[in-house]
């Protein structure tokens, strides 16, 4: 596969990632369990979409369409991001009923978090320098994302019997997906992209495991890249709610074709 | 000292235009006003946030969700500030910040009568961004000389940032007015939508009510709700004009005779209905905030316990 090939197909990988989760850190607005949360919460939903933002711009400049477009009329099946950031964060919309479950959003986070800052760091090493500079200062925001989640990991795992046994809940709901973030897709390992699945397996498990042994909690039995894997979101295979997340997204813009907002 | 003299030495501070303090002595009455005051001005931030929040994941552009994402937090950051503040001045009273948000469920403290009103589309952001906000700063600069000093400085950084969320306003309906002629109906729609509700933010212009008069005596407050009103209108009417849009008021007119704002009369039984959290979508905003608030009660109590290890 030619290099520019390869460019596309991880610059998509990271926009949709970072879009999609930001997009359902944000469903969290206003419903976080409290009023603090609510604002460091909201910090992080900004980050992650502005760093969407970034990777989206760089796939206009490669003559991939508007950035606006490619983020909210791209249907479901163009969509790279892993499965696990799409999954809801619990029963009923942040509209109707947000039965949200902040066990399940934490352990999300800290394994999707270690995951970016791994790949992040693969990027710093990338030929292609522009998306090297990037990834270098995103990783510097990361850090605090990271910083953040270890911190309510711990709180959890500590706090109370129920708020451990709902991570430990949480956890188990994240293995089934947690595969699909190191599937490559159509990223071949390359100059562009110095790593393989394993690496970023190796990598990832490194970080995690230290944190799990610290809390006593058991590394989950599930392999992690079972086959089959189920849906791979990097060949565009997502579930029902990614379709509805689009909609919703682009439920607006999609309202008046061709205006400006 | 006894309780007269002190009162009264506080009176002739408050005369003085002194600031109070957290740990200064006060008359009961003007801390259980204060605390009533504040923890409706916390809660009005908080449920302020929720029509806007509810926009976010449908805002129509990467730039509109960041800058919608980014207004939706500060209104959350002006419901923490001015409920610590409401917070220290409740904890004699033996209230806590539970207490002060969960008394919204029990419907024994309220919210700001604008937020009860639905947003039911992408213009009512913008509505709510340029024109509610724009009556929200000309209501709280008014407080900016208030006699509680931590309430008046916080108000400053409040009221800052709301000079930006006006702007982030104005130029969502600026889009809209410069945009196809479905956007420019979608924004007289809102406006049509929102006027009513414009007017009953500052409350009736006659008002007898006990706190308001209790505001009034120490200085707390200083500007009656007409005065508010007419200076809204001052300043943002000849603004909705200059959009191209019509005011749904066909009397509205400037009175050079009596130097006021000459307007129709808003339904003010629709404030009197939202006061018993009646209004339109009043149950509904509650609802989705005491859901989300039981939703995550473990996680507060999880923060609340001792680690195992250090117990």
């Amino acid at each position: 596969m030619a290099d520019a090939d390869v460019l596309v197909a991880l610059l998509y990988q990271l926009a949709d990632d970072e879009l999609v989760i930001g997009h359902r850190d944000s469903e969290w607005l206003g419903l976080a369990p409290h009023i603090e949360e609510d604002i460091a919460f909201g910090s992080i939903a900004q980050d992650e979409v502005g760093h969407a933002i970034i990777f989206l711009r760089m796939l206009e400049e490669l003559g991939e369409g508007n950035a606006d477009d490619l983020a909210f009329l791209r249907p479901a099946a163009d969509r790279r991001n892993a499965v696990l950031v799409e999954r809801p964060n619990g029963a009923g919309t942040y509209l109707e009923n947000p039965q949200f479950d902040w066990g399940y959003t934490i352990a999300r986070r800290l394994v999707y978090d270690l995951f970016d800052g791994v790949r992040l760091e693969v990027l710093t090493r990338s030929s292609h320098q522009p998306l090297a500079q990037v990834a270098a200062k995103i990783r510097r925001e990361e850090r605090y994302h990271l910083l953040h989640h270890v911190t309510w990991f711990k709180r959890l795992a500590q706090g109370s019997d129920e708020s451990r046994r709902r991570l430990e809940e949480g956890i188990a709901k994240v293995w089934t997906d947690v595969g699909g973030l190191f599937t490559l897709g159509a990223v071949a390992t390359s100059p562009i992209f110095p790593a393989t699945t394993q690496d970023l397996l190796d990598g990832w498990m490194g970080e995690l495991k230290p944190i799990f042994a610290a809390e006593g909690i058991a590394w989950p039995s599930a392999p992690l890249m079972r086959p089959p894997l189920g849906l791979d979101g990097r060949r565009g295979q997502h579930t029902p709610e990614l379709g509805a997340l689009l909609e919703a997204m682009g439920e607006v813009c999609r309202a008046v074709p061709g205006a400006s907002w | 000292m006894t309780d007269a003299e002190r009162l009264s030495r506080f009176m002739e501070r408050i005369e003085r235009g002194d600031k109070i303090e957290a740990t200064d002595w006060m008359p009961d009455e003007y801390r259980v006003t204060l605390v009533r005051f504040m923890q409706m001005h916390a809660l009005s931030e908080i449920m302020g946030a929720l029509p806007e929040k509810d926009w976010v994941p449908k805002a129509p552009t990467l730039a509109r969700k960041l800058s919608l994402m980014a207004k939706v937090q500060d209104e959350m950051g002006h419901g923490q500030l001015i409920m610590r503040i409401a917070e220290d001045l409740a904890a004699p009273l033996g209230k806590t910040r539970e207490d002060l948000v969960t008394e919204l469920f029990t419907g024994q403290a309220k919210f700001h009568n604008v937020f009860h009103m639905p947003a039911p589309t992408w213009a009512d952001v913008g509505m709510i961004g340029w024109l509610v906000d724009g009556a929200a700063v000309v209501s709280q600069a008014a407080l900016l000389d208030s006699s509680y000093g931590p309430y008046a400085r916080v108000l400053q950084r409040v009221c800052a940032e709301e000079g930006f969320h006006i702007q982030h306003g104005e130029s969502v309906c600026l889009a809209l007015a410069e945009g196809m002629p479905e956007q420019r109906q979608m924004l007289q729609d809102g406006l049509n939508r929102w006027w009513e509700s414009l007017l009953l933010f500052f409350g009736p212009a006659e008002t007898t009510s006990a706190s308001a008069t209790v505001l009034m005596k120490y200085r707390f407050r200083t500007k009656t709700n007409e005065e508010l009103r007419q200076k809204f209108f001052t300043k943002y009417v000849p603004r909705i004009w200059s959009l191209g849009l019509t005011l749904p008021d066909p009397d509205f007119r400037w009175n050079e005779e009596q130097q006021l704002w000459q307007y129709s009369q808003p339904d003010w039984s629709k404030l009197k209905a939202i006061v018993k959290n009646q209004g339109p979508l009043s149950q509904y905003r509650i609802g989705l905030r005491q859901t989300s608030y039981e939703q995550t009660q473990w996680v507060r109590e999880a923060l609340l316990s001792k680690p195992a290890a250090i117990a």
